[in-house]
Formats: C-alpha cells, structure tokens, sequence
C-alpha cells in the first residue's frame, strides 16, 4: 500500500464549523484514515505544519497570526485548499470591513456597553488585526476552493476522494452551495 | 435663490433636454447644485429629481456639494504629466494649503485633477471655473494665486493665462485655402443634393473620429428613413487624451463645419442641428455663437437659407466631463439631458437617434471635409490619400518633440515621416490613436496611417527613450477606470479590477501568475463590454505587454504570489490604537526563510 | 413561414421583433441572464446574455434576431466568461450568502452555481454600502444591488412610479431613491408594487417573510435555475 496522503487543517478568522462538517463525513472517517495521516490539525495538537500533501485552511484573514498560519500552510502544503465561505470571500467577519477598525476596537474595548477598564488591549503575546479582513486568496496562491457555510461533509468527502484517487477534482452541482 | 434659478429655467425654456444646460449655469453660480435646487427644477422640469441628481452624478463639471468660488482643475493627461504636471499639482495644493480633491475650509478654492483637457501641445493645462488654462508654470501659480486670494474675478485675469494657440504646423486639403462661408452651399444647391450625395460618396470619404464609417453611406441611410423630423450632429466632444484638432478647427474653421452640418441638413433634410462641444472647450464658446449669427444674418442658416426654401438652424450644447460622451449614442443621451450611457444597437442613430429620430452624427473634421467636396468635388478629395482611405486626416501631435501641435497628411504617410516632421528624436514609441488606439514602438516607423494600417482619430502622441512605458500605460487604464459609464459589468468592475491588476504588478507586488491573470482579464473587458470604451480600455496593456514584455517581467518578483495591498500598512491602526511596534507588530510583505 | 436561427446547431423558429433571447426561451433554450426579464424593456446591462452571433458577441436580450444567424451560446469560452463576468459581481458588491435572507432564492446565487463557481478569483472592492431600513415593510441592503435596473424598469413600466434610479459613474454607481430625503420610507413605494419583488437579489426584501422557507429547501436548492428561469418565462411567452 502506498504511503498515506499527508493532510494538515486549521481555522483563521472562522468559527470551526468547517471542521464540524467534515466530521460530518461520519463512519466514512474510517476510510479516509485508511488514506490520509492527519499533520498539524485541531484534531491531532501538531502545533506546526510538516510537509504535506493537503491543507484545509478555514476562515479568512483577519490578523497578523491569521497571515503567519496561513504561511506556514501555503509553505508545507503542495495542495492548499480554501474551506468555508469565510475563506473563500471573508464570510461574516468580513461584515466588519465597512466600519472603521478604530470603530471596531473602541466599541468592544472602550466605548461599548458594560466595558470595565476600558482600553485597548496592548501586550505583544495578542496578534494585532488587519484593517479588513480578507479572503485566503488575496494573501496567498490558492489552488482549490470548497464553497459552503459549511460545505457538507459530502464535499469533503468528494473532494477527498477525487485526490486520494489522483483525479481533478470536481463538485457536481447538488454540492454547490454558499450558504 | 429661486429668483436666479427661475430665471435659468425660463431661459432655457424648462427643456428637460437642456437639463445639463441648466445644471451648468446654476452651478457656475453657487459652485454646486443643491437639494433645493434640486427639488425645484424636478417642479419645474417635471423630472423625478432622481433624474437630476443622476446627472448631476454622472458629469465630473457638476457637484451636489459646493465646489470653491475658485474651481480649479488640472489636466491629468500623460502629456502634461511629461511637462511636470505632477510637480505643478503639488506645488500648487500646498501654496493654497488645502489637499487635492478637496474645498478649502473658507470656501474659496478647490483643486483636483481632470481628465485631458485638449491642450497637449501647450500644457501642462488646466481649468479655472470651466475656463482653460495653458501653459502653466510655477510663476503663473504663483501669479493665480495671488489673484484668487484677493478675490479677483477671473474675467478680470490677464488674458494670457487663457490664451490658447492653434500651433498649425502643416496645413493639406482641409486646413489650406478656407472656402469663404456660403460657397459650399451654393455649389451644393447648383449641383443638387443628390448630385453632393454623389460628390460625397466618390470622395471616399470616411468618419473622423475614428471608427470609419462611410459618410455618405450614413447620410444615405438617414435620408431615407420614413420619419421625417431630423437631426444634425456634429460630435466636438473630442475627449481621447493627446486629441485637440477639433478645438483648432472649431476655433479657426467653425463656418466651414457649419456650412457642412447645412449640406449635410439639406441633404437628410433636418431642420435642426446640434453642435456638442466639450465642457472643456468652453472657451470658444461665445465665438461659435457669434459665428452662428453672423450665418443666420447672411440667410447661411435659419429659415429660407440662400433663398432655396430651406431651413435648419444649429444649437450648441456643452457637454460637462465625460469621455463616454464622445461615443455617439452616449452623445445623443447627453444632448438629450441624460446621463450619458451609450444605447444598445440596434437601432442605430440613422434610424433612432436624438429623440428617437434619424440622427447623422459626425465628427468636426468630417464636416470640415464635407464642406471642402461640396465645392471641390469628390474627386478632388480622393486623388489624396490611399485606395482604401481617401483624403487627409489631421492630427494632433503631443509629447516628446520639438513642435507639438496640427499637422494634416495625405493618408498613407508613415509613423517616420511624421517624427521627422514634428522634430521627434530619439523616440521609444507612439501612442497612436490615443489610450483606446495602439502603442507602437519606434521599429514600426515604417507604417502608415490608414484605416488598413493604424487607423487614428487624430491623437499621436510621442514618447522618449527617457520614458517609462509602466507610468504611461498606469495614467491610461487609470483613466479608463475613471471614465467608464458603469452601465455594464464587463467595463464597470473590469476597468477597476484592470486598474488594481497593473497597480499591483507596477509597484512591485506582482508574480508569475499576475501577468496572466491581467492578460485574461484584458481580453475579458475587450470581448465582453457594451461600447468601445470598454472594448478598447485593455489596448493600452495589452499592446504594451505585446512589444515590451520584459518592462512588465522586470517588476515581477520570483516567488508564486504576493498580496495586491500592503499588509503591514493593514496593520497601522492596529499598531497605533494597541500603541505597539515591536517586531511582532509588523508583517512583511512576503514570507522570509 | 417561421424564420430561423440555429442557436448551438439547434434550429429555433422566431417571429418578427424577437431578440436573440425572445427566440430562445419560446424554443426551451436557457441563455444566462441576470438584468433580463421578459416581462420589462431589455436592458443589456449585465452581459451574461453574451452569445456569439456569426461569430461577434452580442447580447441575446437586446439584439434582434435575424434569419440565418448562427449563434454560440453554450461554449467553454463563453462558459468561462460568464463566470468571470458573475464573478465580478461578487466582488463588486458586498455578498455574504450565509447572512443573507435570499439564500437559496437568489438569482445571483443560482446563475454561480449553474456556472459551477466556486471562488470570487477576484481581489474584493469591499465597499462601502449602506442599508436602507426605514420603511416598515421593505428592506433594502444596498450591499447586495448588482444594477440590473429591474427595480428602476418595473416601477416605471409596471407600476407607474418612479421610486428607484441608477446614479453614479462607473464603480461609483449606485442606487438612488426617489423621495425627498433619499430614504425609501418617504418614497410612494407599496408593498404591493412589482418593484418591490423583482430583484433578482437581496437587495430589496419583503420584511417579515425571510425565513417562511428554511435554507435547504428553497427555489435554487430543488431545481437549476435554467430549469427554473425557463419555467417562469416561457410560460409566459412561449
């Protein structure tokens, strides 16, 4: 039997929901154990990317850690892949990219209700975030995307399958969704 | 207020077609048009005041925040960028201490750029309350300055900041020998309208502006159109960077392009005419109407003209800062007080045209030529010129050469011929055509200006070897991205996404894979937009990426992608709010190993 | 006798007056199509309509259909174009499907997902747009207008108003509001007005009503929208 497919995942700016749906593949899990050797994952504690066939990246980028991930992966992965519609174009924490980011912080760390010891949070161990939160592709070369808020865990599965079998990848169109 | 207003509107006689009119004088007033006002011409105009503030939106001389008692505009074409325009612009906001694009906080003075102003051979130009402004320096600055800081009015400025020269360098069949006013009409009405149709169509000769269509084709198809009511259109809305021969000949040869718009009239039988002239060109103004009355006084125009039982009569309206207008079904909606977004064709303006009538729209140079065959013959005409492209074409010469200005040609010259005329040495390449034409480079300088080789409007702009072809072809798409009406999505988001492509790939952020991508989305805009401006934006990059490859390769970094913004800039307020700059308050650009 | 014109090698008969597009909905042919509906003036505007027509693009709701005319309407290249052109349109505008309410019932959505789209390839404008939720009944998220002017066309045409226009140039257009404040509570828009349930988006909803139908269930989910879009049209013209 040939040699595992190597397959790292993380979250940026998301909610895990992506990782959610691919547990959603359910006891097909078993099977793509069979093929696939989770590397750095939430599901494994691997705290960095070794080299990797695949990279699961969900979420968009919405701070500077948020760019160092996301590095890492675009590194060490040969094939990277954007999860998620937050990945693909920002998704709901890209709703914020019309306020100000001066409005964003003062209302959650100065101005807004129930706040004690209002002030901005200034300790170099916290990331500092982006003007905007953006999609993967912008920071990024991106080779595949996975639409869906989540996609199901049948695109996960479809997708898998079509690399582990070493064909291109495609969704038909029952798997298309953005919501 | 409502007095002033009131009086505008009845000079205009509530027209909603002379909408544009009107918004031009009430906001030469109050520098801007305001929600009153808009409310009162909608009562007036019974317009939805929807329409007024879409037009009022669409025009870039128009403004529903006040603009400054001093309005003053820089002409951002390459050309006056080359004569240091950049340097002017900045020097100029900071002596008047207020930011560009921006109304001084007392009122007084406001400072942006405009698109090309039409004059590339005596720049770097601008404008002043609507008024052109020719070669401007830092003594003339400073000199402007002085004069709005005390208040003067500018009628009262010396007549010299204003002057504006013709600079006809070479003169053919249609600058030389003016016919005197009439004499094209009476050979007209001797020989016949039809037998002028036939002069028209021997002389081979074709649209002006560019495109080429067979002018007396047009005619024959407008004339033959079962409604009866209509127009004339002479297109002065010259508006392609590096073009400026309809200023000179509007300014020293109006009475022939009047007298071929009355040819032209009496043969379609229209009896009213519209000359469109650019905002930009407000200047010539109050001569072309004198020269209008001056013809109707000697029966040239008006009712019964030369007593043949003929009437037409010509209007002039001024376009207020858009290029899209000098597309001809765009113009039309402009002159019909619209935004000016050209229309889907069919029907084309012969058959549909202003109000929805047989409309021949022409350029200046057309009706300048048309006018010269009605007396000369057409034959005359297209003994001149190439099998394929009859007759002369005038071209407006700008950039790196030592006598910028007017220079008429057989068709069929070379691009060499040309230089060498105009005192071009050392030269990189030639815009020609303008930003929608073709960039071509100094090794083709063996081919010829025609409809079968360069086909050209008239722009001919020249660059050196000390030019950069990246700043030139970044001031044209930047431009198209400016100017696109927006009506479609191929041009609306194209052009933006044309302008962040080649922003990106010129400052340095670009890779492989960005070259590729601009490429693909060139052809995207060119084969999916509604109109030429569209479908020609991409030509500046594409004929460039074409012939010199390498200036693009050599921005390009060897690495597979590198963000289009700079990320660590993202990071500023950030940084700043968390009051942080240690090293892991930054990004760079790219990853480091 | 019908004329005709071959659309893919199919020949389609069509009357005098019919667009491209007229001729291909009588005859069960889907052409992409976002701006059109054949119920208002052809407007041009969005450009997924292109076809080629003896080989020149051509938008199939505004050109005429002529005898003899050999026309392109499924290719790769045309395909291709036409994801890129929608593509542009998510870009431009702000659409996050999973916050909108239209999800599901959205034209945009449904024509990406007949395209097999999967990303936005496009760097993002993000712009700034805002949302117009003064009056009591209708809602309208300008986020998500594409300016296919059907709201503009529908209260003129069908509802004898005027409440909405298309303002700005180029990537500053916008959608503007007929009413002295500039709001649409001031405006004489009805619940009732065709206006006010034409938009191929989410950009103007019916308040109160979104989540009648649960995600999953909705138009798009159960059918393609050339299924769809040829149901609803051809009824009506075919």
């Amino acid at each position: 039997m040939a040699d595992k497919l190597k397959l790292a995942t993380t979250s940026l700016a998301g909610c895990f929901g992506c990782h959610m749906s691919l547990l959603d593949i359910d006891e097909r899990m078993l099977e793509l154990a069979k093929h696939v050797e989770f590397d750095r994952s939430p599901i494994t504690d691997i705290e960095h990317c070794n080299p990797c066939d695949i990279g699961l990246i969900e979420g968009g980028v919405c701070n500077s850690e948020n760019v160092h991930v996301l590095r890492e992966f675009r590194k060490n992965c040969k094939i990277l892949v954007a999860v998620g519609a937050c990945a693909i174009n920002g998704g709901l924490p890209a709703l914020r990219n019309h306020i100000p980011l001066e409005d964003c912080l003062n209302e959650s760390y100065r101005d807004g209700i129930g706040i004690e010891n209002a002030q901005i949070p200034s300790d170099p161990e916290l990331p500092l975030l982006l003007d905007k939160v953006y999609p993967i592709h912008e920071i990024v070369k991106v080779d595949y995307y996975l639409p869906g808020c989540p996609p199901s865990g049948d695109v996960f599965w479809t997708f898998l399958s079509d690399i582990i079998a070493g064909r291109e990848p495609s969704l038909p169109y029952e798997l298309i969704h953005f919501d | 207020m409502q007095a002033f207003i009131q009086t505008i509107i009845d000079k205009h006689e509530a027209a909603p077609v002379r909408l544009l009119a009107i918004l031009r004088d009430i906001q030469a007033e109050y520098q801007h048009i305001s929600a009153a006002t808009i409310e009162i011409l909608a009562t007036a105009l019974k317009l939805p005041r929807t329409q007024i503030i879409s037009v009022i939106e669409f025009y870039s001389f128009l403004h529903t925040t006040p603009t400054g008692k001093y309005d003053i505009l820089l002409s951002d074409s390459i050309t006056d960028r080359m004569l240091g325009k950049q340097n002017l612009m900045f020097y100029f906001a900071s002596q008047l201490k207020l930011k560009i694009g921006e109304l001084r906080s007392d009122g007084l003075v406001s400072l942006n750029n405009t698109s090309c102003t039409g004059m590339c051979d005596q720049g770097p130009a601008g404008i002043v309350n609507g008024y052109a402004l020719t070669r401007l320096d830092r003594p003339r600055i400073d000199a402007i300055i002085k004069l709005i800081e005390q208040h003067t009015p500018v009628k009262q400025w010396p007549a010299e900041f204003f002057a504006v020269s013709d600079n006809i360098y070479q003169a053919g069949l249609l600058l030389q020998a003016p016919i005197k006013p009439g004499d094209a009409l009476k050979a007209h009405f001797q020989r016949g309208a039809q037998n002028t149709l036939a002069e028209i169509d021997i002389s081979g000769l074709r649209g002006r502006g560019g495109a080429g269509f067979k002018t007396a084709m047009k005619w024959r198809f407008c004339a033959a159109e079962p409604e009866t009511e209509r127009y004339v259109v002479c297109n002065a809305d010259e508006g392609e960077p590096g073009t400026f021969k309809d200023r000179v000949i509007l300014n020293s040869y109006a009475h022939q392009v009047f007298e071929g718009m009355t040819v032209c009239a009496s043969i379609i039988g229209a009896e009213q005419g519209f000359l469109y002239l650019r905002g930009e060109y407000l200047h010539l103004y109050e001569k072309l109407q004198a020269i209008l009355q001056e013809r109707r006084e000697s029966a040239l125009l008006g009712n019964n003209i030369l007593n043949q039982g003929i009437n037409f009569d010509i209007e002039i309206r001024l376009g207020c800062g858009a290029y899209i207008c000098g597309e001809e079904s765009a113009l039309i909606e402009s002159l019909e007080g619209k935004r000016g977004i050209p229309r889907n064709r069919p029907p084309y303006p012969v058959s549909q045209g202003y109000l929805n009538k047989p409309t021949v729209v022409n350029n200046v140079e057309t009706f300048l030529a048309s006018t010269k065959i009605a007396v000369h013959g057409g034959q005359w005409f297209a003994d001149v010129g190439t099998e394929q492209s009859q007759g002369t074409k005038i071209l407006s010469i700008s950039g790196d050469c030592a006598k910028p200005g007017i220079y008429e040609y057989a068709f069929g010259v070379t691009v060499a011929q040309v230089l060498n005329d105009c005192g071009a040495y050392d030269v990189l390449g030639i815009q020609v055509g303008g930003p929608s034409g073709t960039f071509i480079d100094i090794k083709e300088s063996q081919r010829k200006l025609a409809f079968e080789d360069l086909a050209t409007g008239g722009s001919f702009i020249i660059f050196n070897q000390s030019r950069n072809i990246l700043d030139i072809v970044k001031n044209f798409t930047h431009f198209f991205a400016h100017e696109s009406c927006g009506f479609c999505t191929p041009c609306r988001v194209g052009t933006s996404l044309l302008k962040k492509q080649l922003d990106k790939i010129t400052e340095g952020h670009g890779s492989a894979g960005d070259i590729v991508a601009l490429e693909e989305l060139c052809q995207l805009v060119k084969n999916n937009s509604h109109c030429g401006l569209g479908q020609t934006a991409a030509n500046p990059i594409l004929s460039t990426l074409q012939r010199y490859p390498e200036r693009y390769a050599e921005k390009l970094k060897d690495i597979s992608y590198e963000p289009g913004f700079d990320l660590d800039a993202s990071l500023e307020t950030a940084r700043h709010l968390a009051n942080r700059d240690d090293a892991g308050a930054h990004l760079t650009q790219v990853e480091e190993d | 006798m019908h004329k005709t014109i071959t659309i893919d090698g199919q020949e389609v008969p069509f009357e005098a007056g019919q667009t491209i597009m007229d001729a291909a909905i009588s005859a069960d042919i889907y052409i992409p199509h976002l701006c059109h509906n054949p119920d208002y003036q052809p407007h041009g505007s969005c450009k997924l309509c292109t076809v080629k027509v003896n080989g020149r693009n051509c938008s199939a709701c505004t050109f005429p259909a002529m005898e003899g005319q050999d026309i392109q309407n499924h290719s790769a290249d045309l395909e291709q174009d036409r994801l890129r052109i929608t593509q542009m349109l998510f870009v431009e505008g702000n659409h996050f499907c999973p916050s909108c309410e239209k999800t599901g019932n959205c034209q945009l959505q449904a024509v990406a997902y007949y395209l097999k789209m999967h990303d936005n390839h496009f760097p993002h404008f993000f712009a700034n747009r805002e949302m117009d939720a003064s009056h009591p009944e209708i809602l309208i998220d300008h986020n998500r207008c594409i300016f296919c002017n059907l709201c503009v066309r529908a209260s003129q045409e069908k509802d004898n108003k005027n409440v909405f226009a298309i303002s700005g140039r180029g990537i500053n257009k916008r959608l503007i509001i007929n009413s002295k404040s500039g709001q649409l509570k001031d405006s004489d828009i009805d619940i009732n007005d065709c206006a006010a349930h034409i938009c191929p988006t989410g950009a103007i909803l019916i308040k109160g009503t979104g989540y009648q139908v649960p995600i999953g269930q909705r138009i798009y989910d159960q059918q393609k929208i050339d299924e769809v879009s040829l149901a609803e049209e051809s009824k009506d013209h075919g």
